[in-house]
């Protein structure tokens, strides 16, 4: 027992630090997978309210352009809206059945070179939003949320690790998945696009709306560079995002009203 | 040294203005500086650096945890700095002994530009650096699949953090000088 004492005391430095480094490991390790991330994210309100004042005071100065973005949004959405209403017999029942819901927020923090990069919005569950909603920017796909607090929410970047998304080339349908590997934010890269299908640059590709996280059609990016594999059969494309993430500011987050049913449907067929 | 309660006020603080001060620069400047895609100068563990060398092993370990976890905070980082700045306030006494051949200098209270001239405190920074870097990049790619990539954003940052650093102490050098 003695001899226990003199241990500790002898060797209290090193003791303590395997025991502060083992804890921080195990705090690491849980954030190692999207699910994981996000089950164990903690949005913490005091770093969001410094960043809310960082960039109230930031905001000014990119309000121009966020204006002339948020012109041309407009722009092509009342194009779009044209469109549709020539389709629609009764606008009214069509609200009925609308899924998605879109909540303006703003982006009060973001990176875009680490590795793991992670967006902070201005909106929290007070305001309806939840885990696993996504986020879009006025020029496209930007991220998923994984934390909520009151007044704040945390989303994992598209240009993350474990954030993948399922993207669709519209002119031939064909489903791929989009992932960043790091470096350059304007770029990321398609893995599995099969050798029957050759996407030209500057082919668009659209959210495939398989996730249930962001409606069909979103603009994600363009192919800016096919690279044909050497022997498999799934070429590989270097997409430019459409969203420019070194300028985020003004985005929606996308809520899916049928999110619980679709997911209880998911769940069934997992089961059997 | 006698230690009067009034001088270890003073002390704590000037550490707690610093601690502020430099969370701040870092979450605020530094995080939101984007230089090609590669460089991320982490310049918040000149605090751990400058802790005063009578602090006890265990608080100086704690001190560095907090702070580590602070900028996790900010970060939406688990534990990424954390331990990142463990290893190092861990680390800071061997380099310390290494540096001067003792593990406490009694002539100095708190390292600095100022007391240990620049020679020492460039070697003593760099190498804290260094394994602050090492680790923050390694446990952040968790992989060796992309280690060339790592390394270089690892190397550059190292760089860009030592010259923060320098220019940062250099400031708090100039500071006592004004007081007086």
């Amino acid at each position: 027992m003695f001899n226990l004492v003199r241990f500790l005391q002898k060797y209290n430095f090193i003791i303590i630090f395997v025991f502060l480094e083992v804890i921080a490991l195990v705090m690491l390790s849980r954030s190692h997978s999207y699910q994981r991330a996000a089950i164990n994210h903690r949005t913490n309100n005091l770093a969001g309210a410094i960043y809310h004042i960082h960039s109230d005071i930031t905001n000014y100065f990119s309000l121009r352009q966020q204006n002339i973005r948020l012109l041309h949004q407009n722009a092509e959405l009342m194009r779009q809206l044209a469109l549709v209403k020539e389709n629609i017999p009764d606008p009214d029942s069509a609200l009925q059945s609308q899924i998605f819901e879109y909540i303006p927020a703003r982006v009060i923090h973001n990176t875009v070179d680490l590795r793991n990069n992670y967006i902070i919005i201005n909106k929290g569950y007070r305001d309806g939003v939840a885990k696993d909603m996504g986020i879009v920017s006025p020029d496209g796909v930007a991220g998923i949320i994984i934390g909520v607090s009151e007044h704040y929410a945390t989303a994992m970047s598209l240009l993350h690790k474990h954030a993948a998304l399922s993207v669709r080339f519209p002119n031939n349908d064909q489903i791929a998945n989009l992932h960043w590997r790091g470096g350059d934010y304007h770029f990321a890269e398609v893995v599995d696009i099969p050798s029957h299908v050759i996407p030209a640059e500057g082919d668009t590709l659209v959210s495939s709306g398989h996730s249930f996280v962001f409606p069909e059609g979103l603009m994600v990016g363009t192919v800016a560079e096919l690279i044909p594999s050497e022997k498999g059969n799934l070429n590989t494309a270097r997409v430019r995002f459409h969203t420019n993430f070194g300028k985020l500011r003004n985005v929606y987050v996308v809520k899916n009203a049928h999110r619980k049913e679709l997911d209880a449907l998911s769940t069934i067929k997992t089961n059997e | 040294m006698p230690s009067q309660p009034s001088k270890q006020m003073n002390s704590l603080l000037v550490n707690l203005v610093r601690f502020a001060g430099l969370i701040l620069l870092q979450v605020l400047i530094l995080n939101n500086i984007q230089l090609i895609g590669y460089v991320n100068p982490f310049v918040y563990v000149l605090f751990i650096m400058m802790l005063p060398l009578a602090l006890p092993g265990w608080l100086l370990l704690l001190i560095g945890f907090l702070t580590g976890y602070t900028v996790d905070l900010f970060m939406s980082t688990n534990g990424l700095h954390a331990a990142s700045t463990v290893l190092m306030a861990f680390a800071r006494p061997y380099v310390i002994q290494l540096a001067t051949g003792v593990k406490e200098p009694e002539t100095v209270s708190e390292p600095g530009l100022s007391q240990m001239g620049i020679r020492w405190w460039f070697s003593f920074s760099l190498s804290l650096v260094v394994v602050h870097h090492f680790a923050l990049f390694l446990l952040e790619s968790f992989s060796f699949s992309q280690l060339g990539y790592t390394i270089l954003r690892m190397l550059l940052s190292v760089a860009a953090s030592e010259i923060i650093i320098l220019m940062l102490s250099y400031f708090f050098m100039m500071r006592p000088k004004k007081k007086s």
